[in-house]
């Protein structure tokens, strides 16, 4: 895997579909520049040596967290309410095409 | 009939929900959601609220272990959890956490096999994930004007097992589902009757082609369906060198595979660690113990009634794909019959019915004791066979009260009972007995009119020699 | 306002209630709030119901907690039930949780009164509080300048009187940079030490929540209340505080001064200011040494690779359907729906934030990103523990700079990261770390950073009420 040379346009477009984030013209143009910049300064880590190195994947040796198998049920419509549109007790959502 | 000169590959993606858990994989809400209200079985967990964290359910991870060794897997040291990332309105978080075998992580297991009818299948891995949100329609997906979202099932247990694609044919796929099936229902960790307690993507390719996903397949007769119609589907375009590897939606309805567009090579799931878990580490101790607590697996169960039991290998290997089959079978035997009689009734009549009706085992109104008791008539030769699988279907089909062995379905087996029968036959029928004195071939005719006078009840051999004896005289 | 502790000793000897407390503070937010603007809402009738509740339970005689009638601000990216939090966006506007965060249940159990939500940097992105929503809070100190960030506003509202203590969230210092732009104390716990059931996530792999006070004092029995374990989060450990005492700072303490910590961009004014208490401190008894951490020169840009990737996974969330605002799009499609909420819903620090986080994670740079940035935090984190096994404590500025004006650094994404260079490190590796206001001559707030071994936040505050009192 290799450090990115430059993000373009159309890179750019992908990583906002892949993200669900809308960008006007106006912002993907903006973005390539700061993107790149930003981009460009974390390929720094590019020349340190972590070959042997295991990564980190947890801070402290915490480990064998489990919870019981016990229900606990918790008042679902203090959920409900904060769902803005509803029909009967589904939420709903746009279509799926 | 699917030939192999097709060289088809198919493999399997099975997901299995642990239903025998109280609560869901990250959160105490009850996993009985089936007979809840929409969004009742509900928290923040599994509704994705903001500052929510997961908590992991450890009856899961020991159930999710028995499944694992249930198909011989090599289970991994350690318990790691991975984001899946992509967004779907089933999906709370937009992530699933899920098991990732790359980038530093490792599933539940690796590895396995499960074996159908003699063809050992070899299994990739098995992971535990937690299962999306249920969304529905009013109308059909696309006529639909929104979806309606309901996350009683998000958060429920998944054990994802996944094939190498090594099953030829759509027919075995089914078998393997089949099996899979009893294996998770005999060590208890899976009701596979229950709605949406299995669900299977399954992927096919021929002749060596790129490889196509089937999604959306509600049963494992569905399945056989699916893989069938694209097996056909591939072969015709395959000609033209256009197979590309897609995803494509089962329509059940039209019966057709459809291609879902979502182009799944722009999908990237940025696997990552699942910061919000610790890791589980797995001590040969705590395997060990599980191991010790699991019960009789259908391999195990079929070679027992093989070599203690004595049922044949094939009605064996039928019986044992079916747990609740198998309980059957062994609870009749609890009243003394015989078992290759009792297991080739069930193989044949009772499987047979099931089949049609698309019906299970459970739904049936006869009771072992019940079956027992019928077949027990049949050998002491009170009824005869075919009146005793006769009444069998009767039963099940009908909504009747239970098996009801009448006086009047008896043998008729009383010498004097079938000469005064013989004798209203005879003088009802006065050519066929001229023709029968005359020729030897047409006492089948009379037999036969004999059998339909008494519903089949006349013992055929006391009946014969009445016949002989009277058209002996006759001559 | 009091102090804290004052104000518990008051309230349990009867010489004020809860609700005289509720008051002064309700009172002083109405004088100074048009001009700071530190809190998003101030949740008035909750809290003087709360204060009368209080009092009602003093009357009857019962035995009341350690931080009894005092009125505390909450940063708004911390869930509190039935009080709007909309962590400084518009995506969660109108977002009522069902629910308290885990640090909220265990103020209300001290006797603590919730007065409101504190402006935050969307989402906790940022080290000014500019990027927030709803508009900047300003630095007590100095109106024309930021209060630090992502924190600001926790850290304005105790600078400026309002409240003596507030909960802060620090992901790569921002508990730490707004006490030291607002010459408070401000301490981001060992990572685990306090529950994060209730954090509405940012980088959840790196953030901490923790207190924002006046002084040490105040600071140390707000941290004794948040700390210790909860089943509700896997990554807590079991560490409850003992008895919280500041004093008995050992004289003998062995500091080391990371040269790193005084890179390039770093001002001469807090050179100096910062030397100057060390040297008090070995005047004082202390062994201080300058050492060399070649890693941390790789701290800054594994910080962001790391935060930015948790980032867009934790964010993912937030698309409308559940909680907060949306457009009304009408049903078109879901996809259509998600993209026009969140691209509506999102300041622009945000999406940029999420845009770069979605790279480094994507296939083709995972590894040469995230994954490499992962490795390099365990290679700083080995040089750190390396330190500890000689060292007690690990000094330096917490900022660079002296806090900047309003709007100097907001059109310039990388100049504004540069300013957690000194931060970044405690929250790669989990170490505790404070920053302690210097009392100093210079009108310019600037704090000192102290990092501790893991769960030795007692070192920390003992050695900031030295500083504080003494130094």
């Amino acid at each position: 895997m290799s450090l990115k040379a430059k993000i373009t346009r159309k890179e750019i477009k992908h990583l906002a579909w892949l993200a669900r984030i809308g960008l006007s013209d106006k912002e993907e143009l903006e973005m390539i520049p700061e993107l790149n910049k930003i981009i460009e300064y974390f390929g720094k880590i590019d020349k340190i040596n972590t070959e042997k190195i295991v990564p980190t994947y947890q801070i402290l040796e915490v480990s064998n967290t489990v919870r019981e198998d016990k229900p606990k049920p918790f008042p679902a419509d203090k959920i409900l309410k904060n769902m803005p549109n509803k029909k009967s007790r589904y939420i709903k959502a746009p279509r799926m095409t | 009939m699917m030939k192999n000169d097709l060289q088809i590959k198919i493999g399997l993606e099975v997901h299995c929900q642990l239903t025998s858990l109280r609560t869901k994989l990250f959160c105490s809400c009850p996993s009985n959601y089936r007979n809840s209200e929409p969004n009742t079985n509900i928290c923040p967990i599994c509704t994705g609220l903001p500052g929510s964290l997961p908590s992991i359910n450890e009856q899961a991870i020991k159930d999710g272990i028995k499944a694992a060794l249930a198909v011989k897997a090599n289970i991994a040291d350690i318990l790691k959890f991975y984001r899946k990332n992509y967004f779907y309105p089933d999906l709370p978080k937009n992530f699933q956490i899920s098991q990732y075998d790359k980038a530093g992580g490792v599933t539940l297991a690796s590895k396995g096999v499960v074996e159908i009818k003699g063809r050992r299948i070899h299994l990739s891995r098995i992971q535990i994930e937690e299962d999306p949100a249920k969304i529905s329609y009013e109308g059909t997906i696309s006529s639909s004007p929104y979806s309606l979202i309901d996350y009683n099932r998000a958060g429920i247990t998944l054990v994802e097992i996944i094939t190498e694609p090594e099953l030829k044919t759509p027919r075995q796929a089914r078998l393997f589902l089949q099996k899979l099936r009893s294996i998770l229902e005999h060590i208890g960790v899976c009701d596979g009757g229950l709605e949406g307690a299995i669900r299977c993507d399954a992927n096919i390719s021929i002749k060596g082609g790129k490889r196509v996903e089937i999604k959306n397949i509600g049963s494992f007769k569905e399945v056989e369906r699916a893989l069938s119609f694209e097996a056909t589907r591939q072969k015709t375009i395959n000609n033209r060198n256009i197979v590309g590897m897609e995803t494509r939606h089962w329509d059940d309805v039209r019966r057709v595979t459809v291609s879902m567009r979502v182009k799944e090579e722009e999908q990237d799931y940025r696997y990552f660690p699942e910061a919000d878990l610790v890791p589980f580490r797995f001590e040969k101790k705590f395997i060990n113990s599980i191991k010790k607590t699991m019960s009789e697996l259908p391999d195990a169960r079929r070679e027992r009634f093989v070599k203690e039991i004595g049922v044949s290998p094939s009605n064996a290997e039928v019986l044992t794909s079916d747990k609740a089959l198998a309980d059957f079978f062994e609870k009749c035997l609890e009243y003394q019959v015989n078992p290759k009689r009792t297991s080739n009734w069930i193989v044949s009549d009772v499987l047979g019915f099931l089949n049609r009706e698309d019906i299970e085992v459970k739904q049936i109104r006869v009771t072992p004791k019940e079956f027992a008791k019928l077949i027990r008539s049949v050998e002491a030769g009170k009824i005869s066979e075919q009146t005793g699988k006769k009444l069998l279907l009767k039963t099940l089909t009908t909504k009747d009260d239970a098996l009801q062995i009448k006086e009047t379905m008896f043998r008729i087996s009383d010498p004097d009972e079938v000469n005064k029968i013989v004798e209203k036959v005879f003088n009802e029928n006065k050519k066929a007995v001229e023709d029968a004195v005359g020729n030897k071939n047409t006492i089948n005719y009379l037999m036969g009119l004999i059998m339909k006078a008494t519903s089949s009840r006349a013992d055929p051999k006391i009946t014969r020699k009445v016949i002989d004896a009277k058209l002996s005289t006759l001559r | 306002m009091e102090t804290a502790r004052k104000i518990v000793e008051m309230v349990k000897s009867h010489q004020c209630s809860a609700e005289d407390q509720v008051n002064l503070a309700l009172q002083r937010i109405k004088e100074v709030e048009p001009e700071i603007h530190a809190f998003i809402k101030v949740a008035e009738d909750q809290a003087i119901q709360s204060a009368r509740e209080i009092d009602a339970r003093i009357t009857r005689g019962e035995k009341m907690g350690s931080l009894c009638g005092v009125p505390i601000a909450v940063k708004d990216v911390i869930s509190t039930a039935n009080i709007e939090t909309t962590c400084g966006s518009k995506i969660l506007k109108g977002y009522i949780p069902p629910f308290d965060a885990t640090v909220i249940e265990r103020l209300k159990q001290e006797g603590a009164i919730i007065i409101g939500k504190t402006n935050t940097d969307e989402f906790a992105m940022g080290n000014s509080t500019e990027f927030s929503s709803f508009g900047p809070t300003k630095n007590p100190r100095d109106k024309t300048r930021v209060p630090g960030g992502s924190s600001g506003g926790s850290a304005a509202a105790v600078a400026s009187l309002e409240v003596p203590l507030a909960l802060g969230t620090d992901t790569g210092g921002s508990i730490r940079c707004p006490a030291a732009f607002c010459g408070i104390v401000g301490l981001k716990p060992t990572y685990g030490r306090v529950s994060r059931y209730g954090l509405i996530s940012y980088a959840n792999s790196l953030e901490q929540i923790g207190p924002l006070a006046r002084n040490v004092d105040d600071c140390a029995i707000l941290m004794k209340c948040l700390a210790g374990w909860d089943p509700r989060d896997s990554t807590s450990y079991e560490s409850p505080m003992k008895k919280v005492s500041t004093k008995g700072f050992s004289i003998k303490s062995k500091i080391a001064v990371p040269k790193q910590f005084f890179g390039e961009g770093t001002e001469d004014l807090v050179k100096k200011e910062v030397w100057r208490i060390l040297d008090r401190l070995s005047e004082f008894g202390c062994i201080v040494e300058e050492i060399s951490l070649n890693n941390l020169e790789y701290a800054l840009p594994t910080y962001y690779i790391t935060a930015m990737a948790e980032a867009s996974s934790n964010l993912a969330k937030f698309d409308g359907l559940k909680y907060g605002s949306n457009v009304k799009t009408g049903y078109r499609e879901w996809n259509t729906y998600f993209t026009r909420n969140r691209e509506s819903g999102f300041g622009g620090e945000v999406k940029r934030r999420i845009i770069i986080g979605t790279f480094t994670l994507s296939a083709g740079y995972f590894g040469a990103y995230y994954l490499k940035a992962q490795k390099i935090r365990t290679m700083i984190t080995k040089e750190i523990e390396n330190v500890f096994k000689k060292y007690d404590l690990i000094a330096g500025p917490t900022m660079p700079t002296t806090p900047f004006l309003i709007g100097e650094k907001i059109n310039d994404p990388l100049q504004m990261y540069m300013n957690d260079v000194d931060t970044v490190s405690a929250n790669l590796t989990g170490h505790p770390a404070i920053s302690i206001p210097i009392n100093s001559k210079v009108n310019a707030p600037i704090g000192i950073q102290l990092l501790a071994p893991f769960f030795r936040e007692e070192e920390l505050l003992k050695a900031g009420k030295l500083i504080e009192e003494k130094v």
